[in-house]
């Protein structure tokens, strides 16, 4: 049992000849908000893909919430939330029917379900009758609010975000954020992807992908440091433009 | 008159990379007709039958040859008596029986009229008579050739199928199934695939462009088209080569009423497309609404004939219907247009009414 | 299972708020059974035909009256010769010439029998052996009525012995001949085939293509839970829309239900499973929509056309025949049939309905096989 919320240890995924995640390692501590950055198609989602046991790694390995996520897939699954880059929740069903569900599935039992509901519709701020309404009918912002708060029903010990705040306005993602960090203060850790760059600041430390590598590690003002530039969008810049080494 | 080229283009390199659902579109009508082509028959053969022969004898022995000699027989057993009969055709082990009195040969020798029980299965009207008729043909006959009796006038029905002397099973079927796969995978890939667009949103896109929505729904049907007369020509090589379904007529009428009733069957479609909401619903409308209807309406299995006058009418709708008796008549009869003219001109009038209101309904949706 | 309860109230919930797909879902099999079965038969309401008579005589003009008398034969049209009759058989004016030659009055008394020729329209096939027995039926019949009527023609006879074949025929289970009796049980397994068929095959691939099941598959839901949670719903609603079915059956069509229906309902549950399970493997196999209802489409139609509802399996070529004891549909239907119009019991179906049994499991564990929460 290690004392990591996540950790991976040269983790690889191939796709015939193309590699999408390149010998990654890194480690994630509990209460820890970890970023997870780099462009499209840099290999986050993959990544995370391998780490939540949707996807199996061509080689490597990793440990998410103590436990193997090749050999106890099973564990890590009950210890895990995840909120997928596409909105994924049942848009024919109402938000109270959704939540149910997946309190369901996770084994929350009925007591626990009605109360949760009540604290998730009160911390997005969504009112009675809004909540009966099917999810195709509310607006995106309250969406992934929601997508956010099913991932945490069952109180899991990592939960990961990919692109949660896309597409949204800045107010929702200042409000995201401030969910993020209460879910951190309460022990849990947050893996998140964006490629808001001033999103990263928010995070505890940061990874930054390059063509399926980790590129750069640790907390932002460090990174900024190590390469001497003001913002991390400068960081970037110079780790993807062509001809710089990482 | 360029962006509804563009469009089309569009389509059609959309359908082309789409490897799978391209085979499926071209393979499965020809996998069925041979399929098809082969397995089903309307003939009736291999009759399971039990010969009830309480006091055998040389009389009885020689219709029992007569039937284990005929191939449409098979004798299941020959009994003593009618003890398990019952049960056996409940069980359905046996389709017929024939029950023989006793002491057959004394009786006929004596002149004393023969009393003799077929029973036939008839659970199925129309196999339980042809089944009847087969059985009573070889018992009058080995009646007749047995005791010379007293010929009784006879009016003899001297009977030519025409078009069809030896009722080929596949001859008959090959055309229906032509039609009928025809119908339901072209509405079908017309209904999906415009639900689909509208499914994932890009319809919207397409609608704010300049393309008119009735071009829009032309391009999407075009390659379509363009497919399904291939998938035609395919059926039509299998049926001839494989089955030697003769091809009386024009090839080229029948090529041409072939691509008419494709537009027909993708117009259908669209049609019902513009009422379906979603990819599912398009998909039950256009296999569970139309596969029923189109099989028993259309003359495909039960005959046109067999319809009751209210239920005619309706099959006056369903457009299989009308191109079934194109085909089979290009085919099996050598007709011409001059006989075809009015089938030809129902699709004709069907193909334009279902364009003209599917494409009204997109624009109503839309507009 | 708790979560297997969560999963089917959950579809539930999306089919009954679904609301067209509702309404299809059962009207489509119900309006279906209603209206098509009055099609589904070979019980000719009518044949129109086209009569030469070159004899004029009483006797042939007997005939054509016997013809019009029962309601079977509708004479269109009556031409003096045979010119130009070839054209009625091409352009479907009528299905059949009959042509009664010009010695047929006195064939029939100098020699006791006389020839009538009868042209068939074969191009339909199954009606032409129809309309051939109905027209031979009248032909034998006017020959015995005219046998006895007028004595004249039996003059000639000599007879050797008055021993007569009297040959009594039978039809069990269906004395009326009523179409319906045999073919309503098959349109009502056809009719919850399509429909079951239908809505699981694409069930699946929906979730998949909408991005619902990859949130699924993150869960501790396992394989299995999640295929019996998809099986469930739809065989529940499968037997409400064939007991809907029955009962129309009995009603409005008087079926017979000479069996105990419970064997039905036993054959019936074991059935769907295999039927809807195989939509649901379908699902597991198709990455689109449009795919599944391909496949769907193409399985349901070989075991329509293959599996006895429209033509007898024994006519089927032999391999056809191996082919059909793999084919779910054939072993139910004849369940329903030897059932309800035979009555059959217990010995008769349970060698079908073991092997239905087991091959709903062995589809089961193909889908919770396929399926895969995984990707490797």
């Amino acid at each position: 049992m290690s004392e990591y919320a996540i950790e991976a240890q040269q983790l690889s995924r191939r796709f015939g000849k193309f590699t999408a995640v390149d010998a990654i390692s890194f480690q994630v501590r509990p209460g820890e908000v970890f970023g997870f950055l780099g462009a499209n198609g840099a290999g986050k989602t993959t990544a995370i893909r391998m780490l939540i046991g949707l996807l199996a790694p061509t080689s490597g390995s990793a440990r998410v919430a103590g436990y193997d996520i090749l050999t106890q897939a099973e564990q890590v699954r009950r210890r895990i939330g995840y909120m997928s880059q596409r909105f994924s929740l049942y848009e024919d069903l109402t938000v109270r029917e959704n939540i149910t569900l997946y309190g369901g599935i996770y084994g929350v039992s009925d007591q626990d379900i009605v109360r949760r509901t009540e604290e998730i519709l009160g911390r997005i701020g969504l009112s009675e009758p809004a909540s009966r309404e099917l999810v195709r009918d509310i607006p995106l912002g309250w969406k992934q609010q929601l997508a956010f708060c099913v991932a945490l029903l069952h109180r899991p010990g990592v939960v990961f975000l990919d692109e949660p705040t896309g597409g949204v306005d800045p107010i929702t993602r200042r409000r995201f954020w401030e969910l993020i960090y209460e879910t951190a203060a309460a022990g849990t850790s947050v893996l998140v992807t964006t490629h808001y760059l001033d999103e990263a600041e928010y995070c505890n430390r940061i990874s930054i992908m390059v063509n399926g590598a980790i590129a750069a590690m640790g907390a932002p003002a460090e990174v900024r440091t190590r390469f001497g530039a003001e913002t991390l969008d400068q960081v970037f810049l110079r780790l993807t433009r062509p001809g710089t080494a990482a | 008159m360029k962006s509804f080229l563009g469009f089309v283009r569009k389509e059609a390199l959309h359908l082309l990379r789409d490897r799978q659902t391209l085979a499926i579109l071209l393979l499965l009508p020809v996998i069925q007709v041979l399929i098809f082509g082969f397995a089903v028959r309307t003939d009736v053969r291999e009759i399971a039958i039990v010969i009830v022969d309480p006091t055998p004898d040389l009389a009885t022995l020689e219709l029992r040859d007569r039937v284990a000699a005929s191939d449409r027989f098979r004798v299941v057993r020959v009994a003593p008596s009618t003890s398990q009969l019952d049960a056996q055709f409940r069980a359905s082990m046996v389709r017929q029986a024939l029950v023989l009195p006793r002491d057959v040969a004394r009786r006929i020798g004596r002149g004393d009229s023969l009393p003799v029980q077929l029973l036939t299965d008839g659970s199925d009207p129309n196999t339980g008579g042809i089944m009847q008729g087969y059985a009573t043909a070889i018992v009058q006959r080995w009646y007749a050739d047995l005791a010379p009796s007293r010929a009784s006038l006879q009016i003899q029905a001297l009977s030519r199928m025409r078009y069809n002397p030896t009722l080929e099973s596949s001859h008959l079927f090959v055309p229906g199934l032509i039609a009928f796969v025809l119908t339901i995978v072209s509405a079908m890939m017309t209904a999906i695939s415009i639900t689909r667009e509208k499914e994932t949103g890009t319809m919207e896109m397409l609608l704010v462009s300049p393309i008119r929505p009735a071009a829009i729904v032309a391009g999407k049907v075009t390659p379509y088209v363009a497919l399904g007369f291939l998938s035609v020509l395919l059926v039509l090589i299998v049926a001839r080569v494989v089955f030697e379904v003769p091809l009386r007529g024009s090839l080229a009428l029948l090529l041409a009423e072939s691509g008419l009733y494709i537009v027909t069957a993708l117009a259908l479609g669209i049609l019902i497309s513009t009422q379906a909401p979603t990819q599912r619903t398009a998909m039950i409308f256009a296999l569970a609404g139309l596969m029923m209807p189109t099989l028993l309406l259309s003359g495909f299995i039960f005959p046109l004939d067999s319809l009751p006058v209210w239920l005619r009418t309706i099959s006056y709708v369903v457009p299989a219907r009308w191109f079934l008796i194109v085909v089979r008549g290009i085919m099996i009869k050598g007709a011409g247009l001059a006989t075809l003219w009015q089938e030809t001109l129902v699709l004709v009038g069907m193909t334009t009414f279902l364009l003209l209101a599917g494409s009204r309904k997109l624009a109503i949706r839309l507009g | 299972m708790r979560i297997i309860f969560f999963l089917v109230r959950k579809e539930f919930l999306q089919i009954f708020r679904d609301h067209t797909t509702v309404v299809q879902i059962f009207m489509i099999p119900i309006v279906q059974l209603l209206v098509l079965s009055n099609a589904a038969t070979f019980d000719l309401k009518q044949t129109r035909v086209l009569v030469v008579d070159e004899d004029r005589t009483t006797v042939s003009a007997g005939l054509v009256q016997r013809l019009e008398a029962g309601r079977q034969f509708r004479v269109v049209r009556a031409e003096p010769t045979t010119t130009g009759v070839e054209h009625a058989l091409l352009d479907r004016e009528v299905t059949a010439t009959i042509h009664i030659p010009r010695d047929f009055e006195s064939d029939l008394v100098l020699h006791g029998r006389a020839p009538v020729q009868l042209v068939l329209n074969a191009e339909e096939g199954a009606a032409v052996g129809i309309v051939q027995s109905n027209a031979g039926a009248i032909l034998d019949s006017y020959a015995a009525e005219l046998e006895r009527s007028l004595p004249r023609l039996t003059r000639r006879q000599s007879v050797v012995g008055t021993a007569t074949l009297d040959l009594r025929t039978q039809r069990w289970f269906n004395p009326t001949r009523n179409y319906k009796h045999y073919m309503v049980p098959a349109l009502m397994v056809a009719l919850t085939t399509i429909i079951g068929l239908l809505l699981t095959a694409q069930n699946i691939t929906r979730e998949y293509e909408l991005g619902t099941l990859e949130q699924l598959n993150v869960t501790p839901m396992t394989k299995v839970q999640f295929i019996a949670a998809k099986l469930i719903p739809f065989w529940l609603l499968s037997l409400v829309i064939f007991s809907i079915g029955l009962t129309i059956g009995k009603l409005v069509f008087g079926i017979p239900m000479r069996g105990n229906l419970l064997l039905v309902y036993l054959a019936l549950m074991v059935y769907l499973v295999v039927v809807l399970g195989l939509g649901l493997w379908i699902s597991t196999i198709t990455r689109t929509q449009q795919q599944a209802m391909f496949v769907a489409f193409f399985v349901i139609l070989i075991f329509l056309l293959m599996g006895g509802l429209f033509t007898p399996v024994d006519s089927m070529p032999d391999w056809a025949q191996a082919v059909a004891q793999a084919n779910p549909v054939k072993h139910f239907v004849f369940i329903m049939r030897a059932v309800l119009v035979r009555g059959a019991g217990l010995e008769t179906v349970a060698a079908p309905i073991v092997g239905l049994a087991l091959a709903g499991m062995a589809v089961l564990a193909l889908a919770v096989n396929r399926y895969h929460k995984s990707t490797a």
